[in-house]
């Protein structure tokens, strides 16, 4: 009884969810500002009847419903509590409906958030989030319902949640990523609204922006989580792989950095205001793709749901529907917007505008990897695959030049800069970097892109920090009160051009210096990398709620005294009877130690795969750097003071 | 004149972001139901390769003629071939289901292969040694396990790699016809 409720709950917010597409745009139509008004309730009952289905299905995890047919698929009874409500969003309808529940999330935010906006502005942002949470409801009950039940013979036992997927790092992952990109719908949601009332002024960017940097700033801790989970559950120590899917997610993410620049220039100065437009939707559209991408079964990936052409084509025609159709709106409407303002080359317009260049062409690049084998396939030229190679030859050289001028942006002023200044201003940390990097370059032998990353990131670091205490600076109030005047949004900057420096190091180093090694092992083995060495004192059984593993116990040393005691495990989950690797860590802020067990060879000797990975840990602390700055600068009071002002 | 002329070609760039996600969108839709996830094998819609291997039963030569009229599975795997392992209780299933499932015992060692199928039990009509592989290069294999389909008429038509499972099987029985 209780799935069929929600499954109703399901098909009545599709009729609310329509009715909100529609009532608010006619109540636009004839000017009608009670049907406008509707736009608020409407969103509200959509997202709580989406809410009300999304707890019946976790509830019907929880009590082991294997009546339902997902439930059965991806649940066990074995399973702890925690991945049961995990394995909600395990597989692609539960990961739809949490898709649309989030949107619906977002949309009850505009719609709470939004109380000061112009009337006829908030029905058409709503109504168009609504258009969107329409179109993914009716894809979700068409085609890929979570609530089909397998009666009258109901299996005893669920299938099983793929192992792979049984980590904190999967249960957080997911959730976070769809805040993030799906919360560029908002954005979206405000560009269609400027395009449909002709209100292009900067006012539009300002509402957008808070929305904006909050979902980047969740896209990134997604991304991060992303990475951190493929380093340590994937067993083989990477951190990033340029699979289709963490491509998906990525575009997005630097379509919405560069958006989120855009929408500073044209909210502060009134210029790229066309631009901005179109690059609110390109981030969306990157989102859409993301989904379709990974859905459709086009591309092969290791985390790619499960192939069904016929969600393919509906996909494929909502993805046709949102963007073309935006994509049409603004080839009508943006040849009637007029850019009054002019700026200087030296201005801080001009290096937004190189920002924003510099990152579309990124996201292109990375979009151009992902589709080749698409396109390839297309052209009858044959099946290939586009590997790290591509992405790292190509990405790495126009990242660094990025880098290169993110350092600089912050120091220029609007319209025009004195070179003199700007030269006086860089002349030091120059000379301070390239001295930084010598020096590093006497302790480690670099090659000579190692050497221009490392001279780069010295360079962010020294111009960002440079560029706080000069504004701290000659005054005469202490440098306390003053730092605590900057706008959070400066501060917000500050923190994520940081992030990227951290980040930056990080991979520098563990691309550089991490150290492998693949052993045969027995008890009492040593094996000695990087100053550490590794004893092996052998495997023993052990039973996990789910699985049994075969625990290897290695004791680490350095200069003789033991640093740590390691447990990796090689795990087999009995309902799938799947093999898992289950790398173990020895974590630290300048190194991490990883151990995988690889398999047994005979009686007692195994395979084990050691590395030391310096500084690793800084690429997600830089990715953590990014997120609060993300969230900080969207709490600048500006935003809140603005809310209340006349537009 | 210029300046209407610079208008008009402002307008239709505006178009341009449209018209190429059209064509992208094109290209999705050519692509959609295609079977990413495997290397297309060149055998598809062709008649099964001769061959002449050895049973590991009865020690005789067979040929491909000898394999029946029916539609069957051919199976490569090996014991020493984690995987197979694996696979073999499906298999097992399946041939308790009376599916017809030849083995090809690929690149293995017979009495290792006899002490297997001893102790796990023996889901294959017949079993076939490739130890040299000679037949898996024929048949375009990459590793084990991996799975064909033969129909009634003798052509291949499907080709898994990897484990067998009950979701792989729900796909490939209907080309067994």
């Amino acid at each position: 009884m209780l799935p069929e409720i929600g499954h109703f709950a399901l098909i009545l917010s599709l009729f609310f969810a329509a009715s909100l597409s529609f009532v608010p745009i006619l109540g636009y139509v004839k000017k009608q500002k009670i049907l406008m008004a509707y736009s608020v309730p409407l969103t509200h009952v959509t997202s709580l009847l989406v809410l009300l289905s999304f707890i019946v299905l976790s509830y019907s995890f929880a009590i082991d419903d294997f009546s339902i047919l997902y439930v059965s698929q991806n649940s066990n009874s074995l399973l702890p509590v925690m991945f049961k409500l995990s394995a909600v969003w395990g597989g692609h309808e539960g990961s739809l409906l949490l898709w649309v529940l989030i949107l619906c999330g977002w949309s009850s935010a505009v719609a709470y958030k939004g109380k000061s906006l112009p009337e006829d502005i908030k029905a058409l942002v709503l109504a168009t989030l609504g258009v969107v949470t329409t179109g993914f409801l009716a894809f979700l009950l068409f085609t890929s319902s979570p609530f089909i039940r397998l009666l009258p013979d109901m299996p005893v036992e669920g299938a099983d949640l793929n192992p792979l997927l049984q980590d904190i790092g999967l249960i957080i992952h997911p959730p976070m990523l769809y805040m993030g990109y799906v919360g560029f719908s908002v954005a979206f949601a405000f560009a269609i609204a400027a395009l449909i009332s002709g209100n292009l002024n900067s006012s539009w960017a300002r509402w957008a922006r808070p929305w904006t940097s909050v979902s980047w700033a969740f896209l990134t801790l997604g991304i991060g989580l992303g990475s951190w989970w493929a380093y340590y559950e994937l067993g083989w120590g990477g951190w990033w792989f340029w699979d289709p899917v963490e491509n998906a997610s990525f575009m997005p993410w630097l379509a919405g950095t560069a958006l989120i620049h855009s929408l500073a220039v044209t909210e502060k100065r009134g210029v790229f205001k066309s631009w901005t437009v179109l690059l609110a939707i390109f981030t969306f559209s990157l989102s859409l793709l993301g989904t379709f991408l990974v859905r459709s079964g086009v591309l092969t990936s290791v985390h790619a749901f499960a192939a069904d052409p016929t969600r393919g084509v509906f996909i494929l025609v909502l993805l046709f529907l949102f963007v073309g159709g935006s994509l049409l709106l603004y080839a009508m409407r943006a040849a009637d917007v007029k850019s009054e303002v002019s700026f200087g080359l030296t201005g801080r317009e001009a290096g937004l505008l190189i920002n924003n260049i510099v990152l579309v062409t990124l996201s292109l690049t990375v979009l151009l990897g992902t589709l080749f084998p698409l396109l390839f396939d297309f052209l009858d030229l044959g099946k290939i695959s586009v590997g790290a190679p591509y992405f790292n030859t190509m990405f790495s050289p126009i990242a660094l030049f990025l880098m290169l001028v993110m350092a600089v942006g912050p120091l220029l002023r609007w319209n025009r800069t004195k070179l003199e200044t700007l030269v006086k201003q860089l002349v030091f940390p120059l000379i301070l970097a390239i001295v930084l990097t010598a020096v590093t370059l006497i302790w480690q032998r670099f090659e000579w892109i190692t050497a221009i990353s490392l001279f780069v990131a010295y360079w962010v670091l020294l111009l960002t920090l440079i560029d706080w205490f000069a504004k701290l600076g000659n005054s005469s109030v202490s440098w306390w009160q003053k730092a605590k005047k900057l706008p959070r949004n400066y501060y917000g900057m500050l923190i994520a051009h940081l992030g990227m420096a951290v980040s930056l190091i990080g991979i520098l180093f563990v691309s550089v210096q991490s150290q492998e090694e693949m052993v045969r092992m027995a008890q009492n083995d040593s094996v000695t990398l990087s100053g550490y060495e590794f004893v092996f004192n052998g495997v023993s059984q052990v039973q996990g709620p789910n699985y049994v593993a075969n625990r290897a116990n290695i004791s680490v040393f350095e200069n003789g005294r033991q640093v740590a005691t390691m447990e990796p495990e090689k795990r087999v989950y009995q309902a799938r009877t799947q093999m898992m690797t289950e790398a173990s860590i020895d974590a630290g802020l300048f190194r991490d130690l990883y151990i995988s067990l690889g398999e047994q060879l005979d009686d007692s000797t195994w395979g084990v795969r050691v590395h030391v990975k310096p500084f690793v840990r800084w690429i997600w602390l830089g990715g953590i750097f990014m997120m609060l700055g993300g969230f900080l600068s969207a709490l600048d009071k500006r935003y809140r003071k603005v809310a209340g002002a006349k537009i | 004149m210029s300046d209407v002329k610079s208008k008009k070609m402002k307008k239709i760039a505006l178009f341009l972001p449209f018209l190429v996600f059209a064509l992208l969108a094109g290209v999705f839709f050519s692509q959609l139901g295609k079977d990413t996830q495997y290397m297309p094998s060149a055998l598809i819609g062709k008649q099964l390769p001769e061959f002449s291997l050895v049973n590991l039963e009865t020690n005789k030569v067979m040929n491909k003629e000898d394999l029946g009229e029916e539609g069957f599975l051919i199976n490569f795997w090996g014991t020493w071939c984690p995987a197979c392992s694996f696979e073999h209780d499906y298999l097992m299933e399946l041939a308790s289901q009376g599916v017809n499932i030849v083995g090809i015992d690929y690149k293995d060692e017979t009495q290792e292969a006899i002490k297997w199928l001893k102790e796990k039990g023996d889901p294959y009509s017949v079993v076939l040694l490739d130890e040299l592989g000679n037949f898996g290069v024929d048949m375009g294999v990459t590793g084990a396990p991996e799975t064909f389909v033969v129909n009634g008429q003798g052509e291949i038509t499907y080709r898994h790699q990897g484990i067998v499972n009950e979701e792989v099987w729900q796909t490939m029985k209907g080309y067994l016809k």
